[in-house]
């Protein structure tokens, strides 16, 4: 999961890709920076050159793609803002979750398993949209928690139901591709 | 030897001049070498007008060695020293490889990767498939009638670390300068891409001689981007092929056979398999070494049943390559289909079905993939020309990761990233007082590492004695833009390093190639001392050139200090440049590369200030 550097020739990712410190972030345009960016420091624009010159540009493409592969993803670029506001090890210590949530997800679970040992593939894409649904409004409370009203806190806590509930999004799709080969 | 030429101090030495690139296309079943003429990409043909090269190589007992169509030609008489398929055992150890009971070779297991023993001694795939792309090479520096500056290869997207490790040395054992590993469907879609301007979601379909590779990308202003891949590096055509061998020894009540008998009944399955492309009855007729005849009939309804499986084979990746890249087969433009093998019509009917529509096959199956490879050596031997402004992003196909505790994967990088990538992971020790600790890097995607590929085993020794898991190891993996792995584990308390460049115990180790290189200067055989002294002196020649149009350039990023002591690099390096001390200029171009990282970097830093200036001014100097 870590990247190699937090910042790059002193540049956080968002600095680098030259876009606002932000969890909202402007999608075309980020994918827009990112071909611009590459289309500089890529290798493939640098294989003619010297050793030192090819070295840089592999350090500089790693780094972009590192950068963009981080705020393309709303749940890991949230993780990057919460650790440059410096409130990443609450994320890792802190597995306290409300009883409420954590029931809910316990029945998700069982249901997956269930539709998992019957190979109702239909169930599983039922219970991926569901879940997908639930996801989007926690994605909305995170950007209010980090663009509006600066609660790390609350956004932290929101930034690990979503960590649990994107690794019972994996188990679906493992056990999709599971009933289908 | 002709003399190089130098330009005048500060005075840019001939920009318009073309440097000779080539694509090579290195196949199962056959090869091809291509390049780009005039702004066009052509096949360089043979002597006789053939662009295929068939990728069997003969060994004969005085020493010669064809490749070709002469060694495919005698393959029947002399089966066990004529090596065909190659490609599959590239990387790979003699439990990997299926179906080997119906092949005639003499198999050595090697250390890590299977030898063959043949009438010229024990030969390794990597040495097998050098003499394929010297073939290749010499033709086509014949046909260009000049030295050629480097060459783009084209692998499987498929292929793992060791694969493509093997590949890279076979081209410096054939004297080729690799500019770049390429991914076969990519270089299919830079091909295809460029020619019909093509914008959206494509899929390519790359069924060659014996590898499987799917790939989903997106095209936009220019810019292919991977965003998936996925395959089988051990099934191909040769699959089909080996099913109709099956089929004919049963209903012929044949076994045994001998190799003789079996290589021609091989033969006759391939021509079986391209005669039902275009007919529904194929004819079998053999006449074995014991004088019988052999007489069948292939329906094509029973070609389609015996190689059901097969197609559904490509299947399950196509939905894998799908779903990694969250799209669903309607969401795809066009599907480019690549590989001999998807001539077979229930490939194309699989296909059509699955995506929903017709495949697209506009362009020769065998050629795309060396046109591609030409076009993208071009540009990266620094052929541009206006609107030649496109740019790959490519990614790895298989997860890479550590070996932990209970013989687990834990994964570092997952496939699908796109390369180049770098990922740091920190581990610690297990035990009190634990002072070194055995790092094994794996490749695949399942939990144990028991069922994912071996790269490499090494150990980080100087760990200072601390209790269990306070240590902090850190290992990085970085994977470059030909898709291959180094690893560095440091632990992070002392500082104290260890770092190893991963070579994949199936392939051959520097040391080897170097004696192999080493054997072939002493032979002389085509003067390679000399042509390496040659290419050296060229090589010292480009960075020369590339220094002293950074300094034009840039010349105010340096401290009159840092200035010197360029230039003084540059002089040592021009002073034994025309020497035939290929030590010494290989030490004063080192010295010139290490002189010259700052700067190389300052300038980056400053051209991409440059570049996004007028852009987002403000936030790159946050």
């Amino acid at each position: 999961m870590a990247s190699v550097e937090s910042s790059f020739a002193g540049r956080d990712h968002f600095a680098l890709l030259g876009l606002p410190r932000a969890y909202a972030v402007d999608r075309n345009e980020l994918e827009r920076l990112y071909r611009d960016l590459q289309a500089h420091v890529h290798p493939d624009k640098h294989a003619h050159k010297g050793d030192a010159d090819r070295r840089v540009a592999m350090q500089w493409a790693t780094q972009v793609n590192e950068a963009y592969q981080t705020l393309r993803d709303p749940l890991r670029r949230a993780r990057y803002l919460l650790h440059l506001a410096g409130h990443d090890a609450a994320i890792e210590t802190n597995t306290a979750m409300p009883a409420e949530f954590l029931m809910e997800q316990m029945e998700l679970r069982e249901a997956v398993a269930d539709a998992h040992a019957a190979a109702d593939t239909a169930h599983l894409d039922d219970l991926h949209g569901r879940l997908r649904q639930e996801m989007a409004a926690q994605h909305e409370e995170l950007r209010r928690a980090i663009d509006e009203t600066h609660d790390y806190a609350r956004a932290a806590d929101v930034v690990r139901q979503l960590m649990f509930q994107e690794k019972l999004v994996s188990d679906i799709d493992a056990a999709l591709e599971a009933a289908e080969t | 030897m002709a003399l190089l030429q130098i330009a005048e101090p500060g005075e840019s030495t001939a920009p318009h001049e073309h440097r000779l690139a080539i694509g090579i296309d290195l196949g199962t079943t056959n090869s091809l070498v291509a390049t780009v003429r005039s702004g066009m990409a052509v096949v360089l043909n043979d002597e006789l007008g053939r662009p295929l090269l068939p990728s069997v190589v003969h060994y004969d007992a005085d020493g010669h060695v064809e490749v070709g169509h002469e060694a495919q030609a005698g393959q029947s008489v002399d089966p066990r020293n004529t090596v065909v398929s190659v490609k599959r055992f590239m990387g790979r150890g003699l439990k990997d490889i299926a179906h080997i009971e119906a092949m005639p070779y003499d198999f050595v297991e090697g250390e890590g990767q299977v030898r063959l023993r043949t009438a010229q001694g024990v030969k390794s795939p990597v040495e097998i498939s050098a003499d394929i792309l010297k073939t290749l090479r010499l033709r086509a520096e014949a046909a260009l009638s000049g030295q050629i500056t480097g060459a783009v290869i084209t692998v499987p997207a498929y292929f793992d670390d060791a694969q493509r490790q093997a590949t890279k040395d076979a081209a410096r054992l054939a004297g080729l300068n690799v500019l770049r590993l390429l991914n076969e469907p990519t270089a299919a879609a830079i091909a295809y891409g460029l020619d019909n301007a093509a914008e959206g979601i494509y899929a390519v379909y790359d069924l060659g001689g014996g590898t499987f590779d799917i790939s989903i990308l997106k095209l936009t202003k220019g810019v292919f981007q991977v965003l998936a891949t996925g395959g089988d590096s051990a099934l191909g055509g040769d699959d089909f092929d080996h099913r109709i061998f099956c089929w004919a020894i049963e209903e012929a009540k044949l076994a045994p056979v001998s190799p003789q008998d079996g290589r021609l009944l091989q033969m006759r399955a391939r021509e079986a398999k391209e005669y039902l492309t275009y007919h529904s009855v194929a004819p079998i007729t053999i006449k074995l070494g014991s004088g019988e005849y052999v007489d069948l009939k292939l329906t094509t309804e029973q070609f389609n049943e015996i190689t059901r499986t097969l197609v559904q084979k490509t299947l399950q990746p196509t939905r894998k390559a799908l779903r990694d890249a969250g799209l669903a087969p309607a969401e795809v433009k066009g599907v480019v289909m690549v590989g001999g093998a998807t001539r077979m019509p229930q490939i194309q009917h699989a296909v059509a079905a699955y995506f929903g529509q017709e495949p697209l096959n506009n362009l020769d199956p065998d050629k795309v993939v060396a046109l591609g490879a030409a076009t993208q050596a071009n540009l990266l031997a620094g052929n541009r020309a206006a609107g030649d402004d496109w740019l790959l992003l490519d990614v790895i196909p298989l997860s890479l990761g550590m070996e932990t505790m209970g013989g687990l994967t834990e994964k570092v990088i997952p496939r699908n990233s796109t390369i180049p990538v770098a990922r740091a992971q920190e581990f610690t020790t297990f035990k009190d007082g634990q002072t070194a600790m055995a790092l094994h890097v794996v490749q695949g995607e399942r939990e144990l590492v028991s069922d994912c590929r071996s790269l490499a085993r090494f150990e980080l020794r100087g760990i200072p004695p601390m209790v269990a898991g306070a240590a902090r190891i850190r290992v990085t993996f970085q994977v470059d833009a030909d898709g291959l792995l180094s690893v560095t584990a440091r632990e992070q308390t002392t500082g104290h390093e260890a770092k190893i460049e991963v070579k994949p115990s199936y392939g051959l180790s520097d040391d080897e190639i170097a004696a192999m290189l080493k054997d072939s200067y002493s032979h002389a055989s085509d003067d390679a001392f000399r042509r390496a002294l040659r290419e050296a002196q060229v090589e010292a020649q480009r960075l020369i050139e590339a220094v002293q149009s950074a300094l034009r350039e840039d010349a105010p990023l340096l401290s009159p200090a840092e200035r010197a002591h360029v230039d003084g690099c540059l002089a040592k390096l021009q002073a034994v440049m025309m020497g035939d001390d290929r030590r010494a200029i290989d030490a004063a171009m080192d010295a010139l590369g290490k002189g010259t990282a700052e700067f190389a970097a300052r300038r980056m830093n400053a051209s991409v200030q440059k570049a996004l200036s007028g852009k987002k001014i403000g936030d790159l100097e946050a």
